[in-house]
């Protein structure tokens, strides 16, 4: 079980999907990094909020699931690919059978997990068709 | 730079070890390897051993020290690293061993790996293996091991046609050959219908698409080239070791159906040996979902990317065909013990390469390569 600190450092990231974007290349980051990979040292970063709209890369949908997911089961699992650029993963809320690659998403606050039987509950971003 | 070989190889049987503890395996192992070597403790300048999670797996860090305790070479104070790469830890324990020798700081050093998995339930498991992935940005999501390879499963089959067959025929290939590895954990032939019809874990990946839960460890013993015959009569020369990485999480990756650390490391290898890819006379490669077999024959060059799948069915990578792969029987069906696979590779190559790998002799090898990959990335 982990403390709080844990859970509240991230949430600009997971409530509202703040990352970042260099200056220097225009490239967006999420989630967001301290140093841009292409300019290194030049580059000049900056928070950006994206919008969370994108589209499915990739899918699975989990059947299996680590005990802290257990409960979820079967549940799809996406690489998005935010209109922005920057791709992330995250939970799509469908039918198994719906999810399908090029498919419009978009973002939704949800509860993601609890932390263990007396863990926080913890909450963030999870996608439904757009 | 000097010239590295294996002067001595040695591997536990895998599998689920209820009677044995991590430092039984080791003891074990070690024992075989040095006898194998034929090197005694005051000979060993440094040990290398790979171990991913011993921390999750039975609560116990500090492996170096507790190895070479084990060993008996406590009271020799040989230098002890435990060398942690998740699934890759053992080809990088062994990478390292090969630095020590090569720069001339070390003569003779072992190099093992080790991991004891079933001591904790599946779920906890589970966890501890997807501690290799994003914590942060993709485990807390939901995302688990076989999950993100199950991603780029499902992009492969788009984009280049592979097909739910194609992916069975890896299982079916290397349980065939785990069948004729005594050491190997699963040793029993399995069919395509039998992966098809086998539980869904993460769609499109079934049970028996996921290499197992298991116990194991392995050890090699490095010595410089030059004074490789004194010890054995057998030596197999290391003609490159080399190492990428990429991004932790896989949604990050230039593409999602290559390993960009694979393709990088290979070519490193390539040039270091001076050899080509059509010199190689067989590979052990990391199948830890069968997925991962097909995307590293492409990767490695051994064929066109989004041709994986149809090498495999057509058996082209079976004891046999032109570039036998995963004799041992891979992760699949030898066992993936984390810590201790990439040194079992390396002991598979030395069997086949010495001409006493039995019933999967691949005939006439000289030239093998290993592939031993971390997270959802490679070395040779």
């Amino acid at each position: 079980m982990s403390t709080v600190p844990r859970f509240w450092r991230h949430i600009p990231q997971r409530y509202n999907l703040v990352g970042t974007h260099c200056k220097n290349c225009d490239e967006y980051y999420f989630p967001p990094r301290t140093i841009c990979p292409t300019c290194r040292r030049e580059a000049r970063m900056e928070d950006h909020k994206f919008g969370g709209e994108g589209k499915v890369v990739t899918y699975t949908t989990i059947y299996n699931a680590t005990d802290d997911f257990k409960r979820q089961t079967p549940y799809n699992l996406a690489i998005i690919e935010l209109a922005e650029g920057p791709r992330l993963t995250g939970q799509v809320i469908c039918s198994p059978s719906d999810i399908e690659i090029g498919m419009r998403v978009r973002p939704v606050f949800r509860i993601l997990g609890r932390d263990g039987d007396r863990g926080i509950i913890y909450y963030g971003t999870k996608f439904v068709p757009a | 730079m000097r010239s590295v070989s294996i002067i001595g190889a040695g591997c536990t049987k895998f599998g689920e070890r209820w009677d044995d503890s991590l430092r039984d395996l080791v003891v074990e192992t070690g024992i075989m390897a040095l006898e194998d070597a034929n090197v005694s403790g005051e000979e060993i300048d440094g040990l290398y051993v790979g171990n991913m999670s011993g921390g999750q797996f039975v609560s116990q860090e500090h492996i170096g020290a507790l190895i070479s305790d084990c060993a008996g070479l406590s009271r020799l104070h040989v230098p002890s690293t435990r060398v942690e790469a998740a699934c890759a830890s053992g080809g990088l324990a062994l990478r390292q061993g090969v630095l020590a020798v090569a720069s001339g700081y070390s003569d003779v050093v072992i190099a093992a790996g080790v991991e004891k998995m079933t001591d904790v339930t599946g779920g906890v498991a589970a966890d501890a293996l997807a501690a290799a992935a994003d914590r942060e940005w993709e485990c807390f999501f939901g995302a688990t091991f076989p999950a993100l390879y199950a991603m780029i499963a499902r992009l492969h089959i788009h984009r280049y046609g592979t097909t739910r067959e194609q992916l069975a025929a890896v299982a079916v290939k290397n349980h065939q050959n785990g069948c004729n590895n005594p050491i190997s954990q699963y040793q029993m032939e399995i069919t395509i219908d039998d992966v098809l019809r086998s539980p869904l874990v993460a769609d499109p990946l079934r049970v028996l698409d996921c290499s197992p839960i298991t116990d194991g460890a392995a050890a090699v013993v490095l010595a410089p080239t030059e004074m490789a015959r004194k010890f054995s009569d057998g030596p197999i020369r290391i003609l490159a070791a080399a190492q990428a990485s990429d991004t932790l999480a896989l949604h990050d990756r230039r593409d999602i159906t290559t390993l960009d650390a694979t393709v990088s490391a290979s070519r490193k290898a390539f040039d270091m040996s001076g050899i080509e890819v059509k010199d190689v006379d067989l590979a052990e490669v990391h199948d830890a979902f069968t997925i991962g077999e097909i995307v590293a024959i492409e990767d490695l060059g051994f064929v066109e990317k989004g041709e994986g799948g149809r090498a495999v069915i057509e058996g082209v990578t079976a004891i046999g065909g032109d570039i036998p792969v995963n004799t041992s029987g891979g992760l699949k069906a030898c066992g993936h013990p984390v810590g201790a696979t990439g040194i079992k590779q390396a002991y598979e190559m030395v069997l086949q390469l010495r001409g006493e790998a039995g019933k999967r002799q691949v005939e006439g090898a000289e030239v093998g390569l290993t592939h031993n990959v971390a997270g959802a990335a490679g070395r040779r």
